[in-house]
């Protein structure tokens, strides 16, 4: 506490609490031995022990003490501040200390439960820790949690499923939202798309609704043909620039940001005769010709999964292929589109539309039976298996070369379970031997080897499907830097938590959703977009946002303005000013002293873990006690 | 037995080491917090002190604490990718690796520092991290800063070696310039970059003891390259280079050697 009037600095006044923890602490330490060491201190004026110190009783014996004692400082010894600290730092405050003025000196989980078995030197131990407390409280200075205020408007980075059910979100909410969208037209990666998972509409069909909200709804500002130019500023106050295509640069304020980017399928050159033989297409072609109705009648479909993906050019799982081969299977085999080349009027398959109609409980057993018989067991003499159950869809052959399918979830595995219905085959390879698609005699064929049989195959095919992963958009790196958000190994944007914070970034402010932080499905990015809308409306609504008193402060007389520490930051949190001095943005900032201990200058220091606080603390350990 | 001095358990063999642990408020100390939770018994030797983040443990606290007497320094952070603040232990590693570098300029053992990542789940680990450091500090004996005026003067300028400019600023963009490339986007070869990093470590921590060894008292260039076991015309181009930053100065020549003194700072002794 300082005399201000004086401008001497009085002596601490410091409270020290030992709590016994029932017999968790009692039990293996002498508290009494350490209570009376604690008195003996420096600028200690009060110690006692109590048997709980996080009961009722406690907490009134700390309020009384500060007012009795006129305490500056208080430190309980007890437990560990992980659990228990907000709950005396309340205690604190509620007899008029401030919360940064309290310390935690843990002795159970770090002395009396570690050293069960030598009362004597775990005594010694807590003695230590409290000495070492006290010496860090002397040291303390109180802090204060400042309110920023908040721009009551959003910006969402990407037009397509995600962004626009983001920003839809958002508008909804009355919040005025920047929809920005490198395109002329909203729509994304979908707009490629011809049919989808799930559904008998088409893609265009299925997203047309969101797009007409989308424009109908006037505190939406579409910004089309444009990009994120700069980005300047912190949680609840970003100055973006918003450059077109050929209009002029606009700006705009807004108090949160999402990401929503979308990724885009890797083209798999110099893999399974792409680009070297005619009629080995990706996926997303394939969706392509489907769409312009330009499919050569097929009579034998190959798909091959995991194209360039699990360890080949990326090495994750892009989670959605399985699924999108599985649909397009089907849609063949339905003969959708025409792509075997009958005509739309005379459907060839009445009698495989027919199959899937039964009633749920009938197909069901139905299924099952069939999967029986087809594997081969149960079969009756006589039978053959390629009459049975649905016709094989005017022959078409359909096989799917995987590693293994991963039709997750209820929906899909149904869905997987029609494909083979339907004669779809699943053949298997191993990343060591992978399919070969060559030309013979002027027709494709597809070589493998068969697992099961172990034998090398061939077949004829007119078609090759190749399923290629989802991939990061090239310019990620560029929004990456804007933004000051990470991206992880394989180019997507990483979230704060992979499971707790999964639209966060680590930076306040600012969110993410769909493609643009892994592969997902439609209602997957959809269900990320409105998650990450209500994260994103949480400072909006508030209005404002609570800085972290725990931050880095710059020394102006110390900083040259080498700028190590902007580069260091994880946040963003530090900036240079004017005058090329750096600054830190308290609201970005989390505390966590990596510039501190960057800075080359010593010129910033971290509050409440300040070098004169942590090195009394550690060397306190080392006197003779 | 800490009321004893120091002196006397060393004599009478009844030393016993003085560890102190920084850990990452997120992981380690969590993991701490789990192993007393388990019940995961340690020997009482170590001192733990809490920081937000292991990236918070600048050189200049843990040789500041080994100069102050500490037998061993722990220290603990998250798992990579773990960590609470997204890249601080990536820094951490980097800090390390410098504060080995010097306290081995300063012929401390450099395995009385140890970094391990320890999880909020890893209480086991804790314990068992905690009792082989223990076991090996035993093994090494005490570390003899506050026995050994030497020592203590090598690991002082360790410290004042870890807070130059050069050092701070190498160290600190290390982990950027390994993982980003430089500012030209260039990738950076480790071992190119680790050999810059290993004679800046030297280099400075020499400069830093020729002004910890001549506060004391005058000396000459040979007397500072025997006493350093430096090579004297190193010595010169080291204090060549110190003159001109004025930080020493040359003084009353002893017939014909010019002896140096540190200029003190401010006020320093």
């Amino acid at each position: 506490m300082t005399d201000e009037a004086n401008g001497e600095k009085k002596s601490p006044r410091i409270g020290v609490f030992i709590c016994h923890c029932g017999s968790n602490i009692g039990g293996f330490v002498d508290v009494k031995a350490v209570t009376e060491y604690a008195a003996t201190l420096p600028d200690v004026a009060y110690a006692t022990d109590n048997l709980y110190t996080c009961a009722e009783d406690g907490l009134n014996n700390i309020k009384e003490s500060i007012k009795e004692h006129n305490l500056d400082r208080v430190i309980v010894s007890s437990c560990t501040p992980r659990t228990h600290a907000p709950l005396f730092q309340r205690t604190c405050e509620a007899a008029g200390l401030n919360k940064y003025m309290f310390t935690f000196v843990n002795i159970r989980e770090h002395c009396s439960w570690v050293h069960m078995k030598d009362r004597e030197r775990a005594t010694q131990k807590a003695k230590d820790l409290v000495r070492m407390g006290v010496a860090r409280a002397r040291f303390l200075e109180p802090q204060e949690e400042t309110k920023i205020d908040v721009t009551q408007a959003a910006l969402v980075v990407g037009g397509g499923v995600s962004g626009m059910t983001a920003a839809l979100s958002l508008a909804n909410m009355g919040f005025p939202v920047h929809l920005v969208e490198k395109d002329n037209e909203l729509g994304g990666f979908v707009r490629n798309l011809h049919g989808l998972m799930n559904t008998k509409k088409s893609a265009g069909e299925t997203i047309e609704p969101l797009i007409d909200k989308v424009n109908a709804q006037k505190n939406i500002t579409q910004h089309l043909n444009s990009r994120v130019a700069t980005v300047e500023g912190f949680i609840g106050n970003y100055d973006v620039t918003i450059g077109g295509d050929d209009a002029e640069p606009k700006e705009v304020k807004v108090g949160t940001i999402i990401v929503a980017t979308g990724a885009v399928p890797l083209v798999p050159e110099g893999l399974f005769g792409y680009k070297e033989h005619p009629n080995v297409v990706t996926a997303t072609e394939f969706e392509e010709l489907c769409k312009k109705k330009d499919i050569p009648k097929l009579k034998n479909v190959a798909f091959i999964q995991c194209v360039g993906s699990r360890g080949q050019k990326v090495s994750y799982c892009s989670r959605i292929c399985c699924n999108v081969a599985i649909k397009t299977a089907i849609n063949i085999a339905e003969n959708r589109d025409n792509m075997l080349g009958v005509t739309e009027e005379k459907p060839a398959e009445a009698g495989g539309q027919a199959v899937e109609e039964p009633a749920a409980d009938m197909k069901a057993e139905e299924g099952t039976e069939r999967r029986r018989r087809r594997r081969g067991r149960g079969r009756r003499e006589g039978e053959d298996a390629v009459e049975e159950g649905a016709a094989p869809s005017s022959g078409v052959e359909i096989t799917v070369f995987n590693r293994d399918v991963m039709a997750y979830g209820v929906e899909h595995e149904l869905e997987f379970n029609k494909a083979r219905e339907k004669r779809v085959k699943f053949i298997r390879y191993v990343p060591d031997n992978l399919p070969k698609v060559t030309m013979k005699d002027g027709n494709l064929e597809v070589g493998y080897f068969h697992e099961t049989l172990k034998m090398e195959r061939s077949m004829p095919v007119d078609m090759v499907i190749l399923s290629t992963p989802l991939v990061s958009q090239p310019d990620a790196s560029t929004l990456s830097q804007l933004l000051k958000v990470p991206l992880g190994q394989d180019g997507f944007f990483q979230e704060a938590h992979v499971k707790l914070r999964p639209v966060d970034f680590a930076t306040d402010g600012v969110f993410v959703c769909g493609t643009c932080r892994g592969p997902a499905d439609i209602a997957e990015a959809a269900s990320q977009a409105a998650a990450a809308a209500s994260r994103a409306a949480i400072p909006l609504a508030n209005g404002f946002v609570q800085a972290e008193a725990l931050t880095s402060r710059v020394d102006e007389t110390k900083c040259t303005g080498c700028g190590t520490c902007v580069e260091v930051c994880p946040y963003g949190a530090l900036r240079k000013n004017e005058e090329g001095i750096s600054e830190v943005i308290a609201a970005a900032c989390k505390g966590c002293g990596c510039c501190g201990a960057t800075c080359p200058e010593g010129a910033i220091t971290m509050t409440h873990y300040t070098d004169q606080q942590l090195l009394a603390e550690a060397k306190a350990a080392l006197e003779e006690g | 037995m800490t009321h004893h001095s120091k002196k006397k358990h060393e004599s009478e063999g009844e030393w016993e080491p003085k560890i102190i642990g920084f850990l990452c408020n997120w992981c380690s100390y969590a993991g701490a917090d789990l192993c007393g939770v388990s019940r995961f018994q340690y020997p009482t030797n170590i001192r733990l002190v809490r920081v937000m983040c292991s990236t918070r443990i600048s050189p200049h606290l843990v040789l500041d604490v080994f100069e102050a007497g500490a037998d061993g320094i722990l220290i603990g952070g998250c798992h990579f990718n773990d960590c609470h603040y997204m890249t601080g232990n990536f820094h951490t590693e980097k800090r390390v690796g410098l504060m080995k570098r010097l306290l081995k300029e300063a012929g401390v053992d450099e395995k009385r520092l140890r970094l391990e990542w320890v999880s909020a789940s890893e209480g086991e680990k804790f314990s068992k991290v905690v009792t082989e450091f223990t076991e090996e500090i035993q093994k090494l004996g005490p570390c003899k800063a506050r026995t050994d005026d030497m020592v203590k003067a090598k690991i002082s300028a360790a410290d004042d070696a870890s807070e130059t400019f050069r050092l701070k600023a190498l160290v600190g963009k290390e982990y950027n310039l390994l993982s980003k490339g430089n500012a030209y986007g260039e990738e950076v070869d480790p071992e190119k970059l680790g050999g810059i990093i290993d004679a800046a470590s030297r280099d400075e921590f020499e400069r830093a003891l020729i002004l910890e060894l001549a506060r004391i008292r005058p000396m000459s260039v040979k007397q500072l390259g025997m006493v350093m076991d430096v090579p004297t015309d190193k010595i010169l181009r080291h204090i060549v280079l110190l003159r001109q930053n004025s930080k020493i100065a040359m003084e009353h020549p002893e017939g014909f050697t010019p002896v140096y003194k540190t200029i003190a700072i401010g006020g320093e002794q």
